[in-house]
């Protein structure tokens, strides 16, 4: 019984495929890859909380509009980066939008509409191209895309969900120490970028 | 039955199922009759489920005539077209899927009302592409029109479930949220675009 045991296990090591755990390395297998993968980086958790949380100091219509916004613009640069477009300074670009979000958190900015959706908007860019260059090849590239747009909207909603706190006066204190954070993170990733 | 013979059964199935190679399969059998294999095959096919869940809400959000027109047309031409594919069985290129994804959620996303013609021609459109390409992969499949018949069934509830759903849920920040669910799918049909032109 014991070299039938042994026979066993060595036949199943044998027949047993690569794990391909992490999302960058295996196949786009489908919603719940794409649904990990935005929120493996920190970087990009942090800029997309923190639109949520822009947002909600905003108020309407900027509430909505920039959860709006932020996903068909990130995905166009996903477009480009699946394209294979190049497009400079990506990861600067991504530490900037952590810089500068987190620094209209901060400060309260209360930027016109259109400005709010543009910066939005051309940050969303650099997070998408990232994305775009770094999702694998797969046999379910929807499902794959709808788990990627489904989480990236999640985090808005988690930082617009946080920036309910601003009615309240101590909430408003905490969200723009919060914006310090974010801040202070993304000028970490910049000095990571260019070193 | 001595264990020894249960083990070596036991190590000859999982060796059988380890070297299988995948399925592929284009039809889900329910094992319920082809009816419920069609409808099954349109609840589990997101590149057919999205589009007409997009559909659905913009003719709920345009109100009841729009609604209306979608319940009835978009069905209906999912009838007859899949008919024809199956009858024809010639699959179409699937190379732009991501279109109506596209089209549909940015038209969801901007929230544009338009006439009730514009939205009968995208239902009658919508319900004719993706009734024809699955008629068509079931009459590959050999499966017939009653798998059509349960597919435009299952169009035919989801369509009015939903129209229905978006014509009650329009104030405040349920129509926002509609909105919000249409620059997703739009960002889906994007992204889908990228990965058909890599």
């Amino acid at each position: 019984m014991n070299l039938l045991r042994a026979a066993t296990i060595v036949v199943l090591v044998l027949l047993a495929s690569t794990a391909g755990a992490h999302s960058e390395s295996g196949q786009a297998a489908g919603f719940f890859t794409g649904l990990m993968h935005p929120i493996s980086g920190l970087d990009h958790v942090l800029a997309m909380v923190a639109v949520g949380l822009w947002g909600a100091q905003l108020g309407a219509p900027a509430i909505w509009l920039l959860p709006v916004t932020f996903p068909l613009v990130m995905a166009f640069g996903g477009l480009l980066g699946l394209l294979g477009v190049p497009l400079p300074g990506v990861e600067v670009g991504i530490a900037a939008s952590a810089i500068l979000l987190g620094a209209a958190v901060m400060t309260e900015k209360k930027f016109p509409l259109v400005a709010a959706a543009a910066l939005v908007g051309a940050f969303a860019i650099f997070h998408g191209h990232a994305h775009g260059t770094e999702l694998p090849p797969g046999e379910s590239g929807l499902l794959y895309s709808l788990g990627f747009v489904v989480a990236t909207g999640g985090l808005h909603a988690t930082g617009i969900a946080i920036g309910a706190i601003h009615r309240w006066p101590a909430g408003r204190i905490a969200l723009r120490i919060a914006g310090g954070g974010v801040g202070l993170a993304g000028l970490f990733f910049l000095w990571r970028a260019v070193t | 039955m001595s264990s020894r013979r249960v083990a070596i059964g036991g190590l000859g199935s999982m060796m059988l199922a380890g070297v299988a190679a995948p399925c592929h399969a284009h039809m889900v059998e329910s094992g319920l009759g082809p009816v419920y294999d069609g409808l099954l095959h349109f609840v589990l096919t997101p590149q057919d489920l999205l589009p007409v869940l997009a559909l659905a809400v913009l003719a709920g959000l345009g109100g009841k005539t729009h609604a209306r027109l979608a319940v009835l047309l978009l069905p209906l031409a999912w009838l007859v077209a899949g008919a024809v594919g199956a009858r024809v069985a010639q699959p179409l290129p699937e190379s732009i899927a991501w279109l109506p994804l596209l089209l549909l959620g940015g038209l969801l996303a901007v929230d544009r009302r338009g006439s009730p013609a514009v939205l009968a021609i995208l239902a009658v459109a919508l319900g004719a592409w993706l009734g024809y390409g699955n008629g068509a992969a079931m009459g590959v499949a050999g499966a017939d029109i009653r798998a059509v018949l349960g597919s435009a069934g299952a169009v035919f509830v989801a369509t009015a479930l939903l129209a229905a759903c978006a014509v009650a849920w329009q104030a405040g920040w349920m129509r926002i949220a509609w909105r919000v669910a249409g620059s997703w799918v739009a960002a889906a049909g994007l992204l889908l675009l990228g990965w058909t032109m890599r």
